[in-house]
C-alpha cells in the first residue's frame, strides 16, 4: 500500500499535511449581519463592518460558533471552552480592515481524527491538529481592466473553518481520500456544503519528501488554494517529484509558499520564507475571549446525526454489506438514505446491488443527483419486490428499470402497460418448450449424448420465443425433464 | 443672550421646562458664542443650521409633551464620533471629507435624548496627544490665560481639547469626549471643567473611530458634576453592537448626588506624590483631602505599587492596538487617496500624506512591539503588567470606596511647549493612565487655581461600574471647592 517514488538515489516517501478552508453554512457572516449567499452581484452583501469603515466593531455570530463546535465533534476532537480571536495583520486590497480576525494560539477546536476509507476496504486514521474560525477576505479581480483591479467584498467576513491535518498523509491518493472523507463529514453535519468549484471548500497542501525509512521532517512547501481534489493530487505529485529532483541534484528545498497552475500542471514559487509576512498576531481587543458552556457542547453533541463511519459500521452489521460497498453508500448522506429506503424490509444484498449497479449507472448517465434521482427509492424497492414475488425475472427487471429511468413511471404500471409480466403458466411454457424441442431434433440428440451444456442454448431459444417473459427457472426444469427424462 | 450660555446644563434644562426660553433661543445663543470664540479653533465643523432645525423640533416635542432627558440642550460632539452625513475626521487629513453613512451609538443616544449638536469638536489626531496640537485642522487654544503672560496661548490639553475648550468658553453646555489614557480628564483639568471617563464597557464604542480598543471609552465633559451625571445617563448603556460593552442597567447618576459622604473611605495613593510634583498640585490635592475630611469621609493612605510601570506599559499597548486599528486607512474605500504606481506605493503615499507625525510614531512603535521576536518582550509582558496594575486597584478597593489623586502633574502649558520631546508630553497622563489600564471610572473636577490663575484638577477614581460613588464624592468636593472662576473674555 505504501506509495513510494523511485528516484535515482533511492526510494522516497511523501509527507503531506492539508489545511482546508471550509466555508461555514450560515445565513450571516462571522462578525456582521450581511448575507453570505453565493453568486450575488459584486459588493451587494457587504456591511460597513465587512468594509472596514471607521468605528465599526465585530460581533460574533453564534451560529458560526455552533457550526465549528459541531464540526469539531464530528472530527472527534477536543472542544476548547475558551478560545481567543486574534488579528492577523497584513495589507491587501481585498482585506478592508487591514487584518483578518482569526484564531491563533487558542483555537476553538483542538486535536481530533479522521478515518480514511481505503479502496481495499481497509481504513487508516489521520490526525487532526486543530480547527479554528476566521474571516474570509474579499476577492480581487485583475482581469476586468488593463490597469486597475476590482474588489468584490461579498466574501469579506464570511466565516471559514480552517481545518488542519497532522502531517500524516503519505500519498496523493490519501490526500484525495482525506478530502473526500472530510467533505462527506462536513456535508453530513451540514456545516459546509463542500463545494470546491464555488470555493466553499479550498485546500492548501504542505508537502515534503524524505528517504524511505527516515523519520525526519524536511522543509516543506505550501501549495495555496487548490480548488479541486484532482488538482490537489496533481499538485502534490508534481511537488514531490520536484523536491526529489532538487535533492538528487544536490540542491536544497527551502520553505516557501507556492501556487498550482492547473493548466500546466505545475507549481511555482509565490513567496519565500524570507519574504513571508510578519502577521503580528495579537488578541483582538474588540472581542472578548469566546467562552462556551459544556452544556452548549453537550446539546450540540446530542443533536449530531449518525456520521459516515458509524453508518458504515451499521450497514456492515445490519445489512451484511462488505466494507467497500458500505463505504461507497455512506459517502453521501443522501445515497445512504436512498439505500436504506430501498433495503428496508427487503433483501439487502439485492438492494445494494441494484443501488450500486443500475441505479448509480443511471445517475451518471442522466446527470441527475441523488436528491432528484431518475428513479425514486420507493420505485426501486417496488421493482425488487416484483423480482422477489416472481412477477419479473432478473432480465426483465433490468428492462423495466430502463423504462423507469426513461418514463419516470412506477414498475407495476410499466409491467401492466407493456405486458412484461413473467409467464409462470405451465401450459404456455410447455407449449413453447415443446415447439423448440420439435424444431431441433439434432440438438436434442446431442444433449442426450451427453452434451448437457447445450441445455442453456435451449433455454435461450424458449426465452426468445416468449419475448423473455417465461420464468427461466421453470423453463430449465421443463427442458431437462423433457430431454433427459 | 449671553446669560443663556452661562447656565449649567441642569439650569438650562429647568429653564426650558419652565418655558423661560425656548430651545431655539438657547441654541441661538450658543451658536453666537461659537462664532465669537472661533479663534479658539475648538470646532472642526460647525453645524448651526442642523442645530437650529433640531432646536425647532425640540420645541415642538416639548409642546407635544414628549421630551427626552436632554431635550433642547446644545452640546458638541468630539470629531472622533461618527455622525451620519456630517464630516467625521478624527482630526486627520486621511479622513478629510469623510461623511459616515451611520451614527455612533453614543451620539445617536444623545440625539435620541433630544440633545442638540452644534458640530464636531477638534481633538488631537486620532485622539493621540495631550495638548491638542497634533490636529491636522490646527491646534486648539485654551480660553484660560496666565496672569503673568495673558498674551501667551495655552494648550487646552488633549486629546479632547476642542471639547474642553468649547465647554470652558461657554460655546456648549457639554460635550462628548473620549478617554484612552486621560483624554477626558486631563483637558478637563486644563480648562477648569468636569469630565468623567466611565468604566470601560459602560458606553458603547460602536461608531467611535478606534484608537486603542481595549482602553477607549466615551464620557461627558461639562461644567458641573451634575451636568456630567445628566449627560452620562444619556450616553451610557449596553449596546449589542459592541462586544465589550457591558449588559448592566444604567443607574440614575443624578440621584447619586446626595451630598452625603459620611463614613466613606478615600484612598490617597502614596505613589502619586513623586519627587518633583509641583507644590501647587500637591497643595490642591491636600486641600481636597481636607474637604473630604470635613464632609465626614476618612482619608486612608494606600499603595498602588505598580503605578510606576503604567506609563511605559500604556505606551506599548495603546500603540500596538492603534497600529492595527489604523490599518484600514489605506486610501481604498474612503478618505484620502494619493495615487501610486503599485498598490503598496499607493498605501505608502496615502498613509505618509494622511497621517501626522505623532500618529506615524505610534503606528511604528505599535508595529515594532507586535513584531515576531519582540511580542513576548513587549506586548505580552505589558499585558501582564496591566493585570498587576488592575490588581493593585482591586486590592485598594477592598479597603477604600474611592481614590483621590491629582489629575495632571501641572496646569495648562504654552502652545509649542513639549512638542519636540514626545516622552515629556506623554508624562502629562501619568496620573490618568493607571485608571485607564484598569478600566476604572475616573472623574476630574476643577479644585482651584494656580498662582498664575490657571485651573488645577483633582481626579476621583471608583470601583468598576461604581460611577455613582464617584459622582457622589465629586458633588461634595465641587461644593467645597466652589470653583466659580471663568476664563477672561468669556
Amino acid at each position: 500500500m505504501a506509495y513510494i517514488i523511485q528516484g535515482d538515489t533511492g526510494d522516497w516517501e511523501i509527507v503531506i499535511g492539508l489545511e482546508v478552508h471550509a466555508q461555514v453554512i450560515s445565513k450571516a457572516k462571522l462578525f456582521s449581519g450581511a448575507a453570505t449567499e453565493f453568486g450575488a452581484e459584486p459588493n451587494t452583501q457587504v456591511s460597513f463592518i465587512d468594509a472596514g469603515f471607521p468605528g465599526m466593531l465585530p460581533v460574533i455570530n453564534e451560529i458560526c460558533v455552533e457550526q465549528a463546535v459541531r464540526t469539531g465533534l464530528g472530527l472527534k476532537a477536543r472542544i476548547n471552552l475558551t478560545s481567543v480571536f486574534a488579528r492577523k495583520n497584513y495589507f491587501y486590497a481585498d482585506l478592508p480592515q487591514g487584518y483578518q480576525i482569526s484564531q491563533y494560539d487558542q483555537p476553538i477546536v483542538g486535536e481530533g481524527e479522521l478515518i480514511l476509507d481505503l479502496p481495499d476496504g481497509g481504513t487508516r486514521t489521520v490526525g487532526i491538529e486543530r480547527l479554528h474560525l476566521e474571516q474570509d477576505a474579499g476577492k480581487s479581480i485583475h482581469d476586468m481592466h488593463p490597469a486597475k483591479s476590482f474588489i468584490d467584498l461579498n466574501r469579506s467576513g464570511v466565516a471559514l473553518m480552517e481545518i488542519v491535518s497532522k502531517p500524516d498523509l503519505r500519498s496523493p491518493e490519501e490526500a484525495g481520500l482525506y478530502l473526500t472523507k472530510l467533505r462527506s463529514i462536513l456535508r453530513y453535519l451540514e456545516t459546509c456544503d463542500g463545494n470546491m468549484q464555488e470555493g466553499s471548500m479550498r485546500c492548501d497542501a504542505n508537502v515534503s519528501v524524505r528517504p524511505v525509512g527516515s523519520t525526519e521532517l524536511r522543509d516543506r512547501c505550501e501549495i495555496k488554494n487548490v480548488n479541486s481534489i484532482r488538482f490537489v493530487q496533481q499538485a502534490i505529485e508534481f511537488e514531490a517529484r520536484r523536491h526529489i529532483d532538487v535533492y538528487e541534484n544536490g540542491g536544497t528545498i527551502k520553505q516557501e509558499t507556492r501556487l498550482f497552475d492547473s493548466v500546466k500542471g505545475e507549481t511555482r514559487s509565490m513567496r519565500s520564507k524570507e519574504n513571508a509576512h510578519d502577521y503580528r498576531y495579537f488578541p483582538d481587543p474588540d472581542l472578548l475571549p469566546l467562552v462556551i458552556e459544556q452544556s452548549f457542547v453537550d446539546s450540540i453533541k446530542a443533536g449530531l446525526p449518525e456520521l459516515p463511519d458509524d453508518k458504515k459500521a451499521r450497514f456492515m452489521a445490519e445489512y451484511g454489506l462488505n466494507a467497500y460497498d458500505a463505504g461507497v453508500l455512506v459517502a453521501e448522506k443522501a445515497s445512504a438514505e436512498f439505500f436504506e429506503t430501498v433495503a428496508k424490509g427487503r433483501d439487502s444484498k439485492m438492494a445494494c446491488n441494484w443501488v450500486m449497479g443500475d441505479f448509480f449507472a443511471a445517475l451518471n448517465a442522466t446527470g441527475k443527483t441523488i436528491e432528484n434521482p431518475p428513479v425514486t427509492a420507493a420505485d426501486l424497492g417496488a421493482l425488487i419486490d416484483l423480482i422477489k414475488d416472481g412477477t419479473l425475472s432478473g432480465r426483465l427487471a433490468k428492462d423495466v428499470f430502463a423504462l423507469m429511468v426513461e418514463t419516470g413511471k412506477a414498475p407495476a404500471a410499466l409491467v401492466e402497460e407493456r405486458g412484461l409480466k413473467q409467464v409462470t403458466d405451465t401450459g404456455a411454457i410447455e407449449a413453447a418448450v415443446d415447439a423448440v424441442i420439435a424444431a431441433n431434433a439434432d440438438k436434442v440428440q446431442q444433449v442426450k449424448d451427453g452434451k448437457t451444456t447445450l441445455l442453456g442454448w435451449f433455454t435461450g431459444q424458449v426465452m426468445k420465443s416468449t419475448q423473455g417473459k417465461a420464468n427461466p427457472a421453470m423453463v430449465n426444469e421443463m427442458l431437462s425433464k423433457k430431454i433427459l427424462g | 443672550m449671553s446669560k443663556l450660555t452661562d447656565l449649567t446644563m441642569a439650569e438650562a434644562r429647568d429653564g426650558l421646562a419652565k418655558g423661560a426660553f425656548t430651545a431655539v433661543e438657547l441654541t441661538g445663543a450658543h451658536i453666537k458664542a461659537t462664532e465669537a470664540q472661533r479663534h479658539l479653533n475648538a470646532f472642526i465643523v460647525e453645524t448651526p443650521d442642523l442645530a437650529l432645525d433640531a432646536a425647532k423640533a425640540s420645541d415642538a416635542r416639548r409642546q407635544a409633551g414628549n421630551i427626552g432627558s436632554m431635550d433642547g440642550l446644545p452640546i458638541g460632539i468630539k470629531d472622533l464620533f461618527c455622525t451620519e452625513g456630517v464630516q467625521t475626521t478624527a482630526a486627520s487629513h486621511i479622513l478629510e471629507g469623510f461623511k459616515p453613512p451611520y451614527e455612533s451609538t453614543v451620539s445617536g443616544k444623545l440625539k435620541a435624548a433630544g440633545a442638540i449638536s452644534l458640530g464636531k469638536l477638534n481633538l488631537d489626531e486620532f485622539a493621540m496627544g495631550s495638548s491638542n496640537q497634533t490636529s491636522y485642522f490646527g491646534a486648539v487654544e485654551n480660553p484660560w490665560k496666565k496672569k503673568s503672560d495673558p498674551k501667551a496661548k495655552l494648550v487646552p490639553g488633549g486629546s479632547s481639547g476642542g471639547s474642553a475648550a468649547a465647554v470652558a468658553a461657554r460655546m456648549v453646555l457639554g460635550a462628548t469626549g473620549t478617554d484612552t489614557g486621560g483624554s477626558i480628564r486631563q483637558p478637563a483639568a486644563f480648562c477648569g471643567i468636569t469630565g468623567i471617563k466611565p468604566t470601560y464597557g459602560r458606553c458603547s464604542r460602536f461608531g467611535i473611530v478606534a484608537f486603542a480598543s481595549s482602553l477607549d471609552q466615551a464620557g461627558p465633559m461639562a461644567r458641573t458634576v451634575r451636568d456630567c451625571a445628566i449627560m452620562l445617563g444619556a450616553m451610557a448603556g449596553y449596546d449589542p453592537k459592541d462586544s465589550t460593552s457591558v449588559n448592566m442597567a444604567v443607574p440614575d447618576f443624578e440621584r447619586a448626588l446626595t451630598g452625603d459622604i459620611r463614613g466613606l473611605k478615600v484612598g490617597i495613593p502614596k505613589e502619586y506624590r513623586p519627587d518633583g510634583l509641583s507644590d501647587e498640585v500637591a497643595r490642591v490635592w491636600d486641600q481636597g483631602i481636607e474637604w473630604l475630611k470635613a464632609a465626614g469621609a476618612t482619608p486612608v493612605e494606600i499603595s498602588l505599587p505598580h503605578t510606576k510601570y503604567a506609563l511605559a506599559t500604556y505606551y506599548i499597548i495603546a500603540p500596538a492596538e492603534c497600529s492595527s486599528n489604523l490599518a484600514r486607512y489605506d486610501g481604498l474605500r474612503f478618505g484620502l487617496r494619493v495615487p501610486g504606481k503599485t498598490l503598496d506605493d499607493m498605501y505608502k503615499k496615502s498613509r505618509a500624506a494622511g497621517f501626522g507625525a505623532e500618529v506615524r510614531r505610534r503606528i511604528l512603535i505599535g508595529t515594532y512591539v507586535l513584531s515576531a521576536g519582540y511580542y513576548d518582550a513587549y506586548y505580552a509582558k505589558a499585558q501582564k503588567v496591566r493585570r498587576l496594575i488592575a490588581e493593585d486597584f482591586r486590592k485598594a478597593f477592598e479597603t477604600v470606596d474611592v481614590i483621590l489623586t491629582p489629575t495632571a502633574p501641572s496646569a495648562a502649558f504654552g502652545m509649542g511647549e513639549g512638542t519636540d520631546d514626545p516622552v515629556t508630553m506623554w508624562l502629562n497622563d501619568v496620573f490618568t493612565i493607571p485608571t485607564s489600564m484598569a478600566g476604572l471610572p475616573g472623574l476630574s473636577l476643577p479644585a482651584g487655581l494656580s498662582q498664575d490663575g490657571l485651573p488645577l484638577g483633582l481626579q476621583l477614581i471608583g470601583r468598576p461600574f461604581d460611577e455613582e460613588t464617584v459622582f457622589r464624592v465629586a458633588g461634595v468636593m465641587e461644593t467645597a471647592a466652589n470653583f466659580t472662576a471663568k476664563p477672561e473674555g468669556v
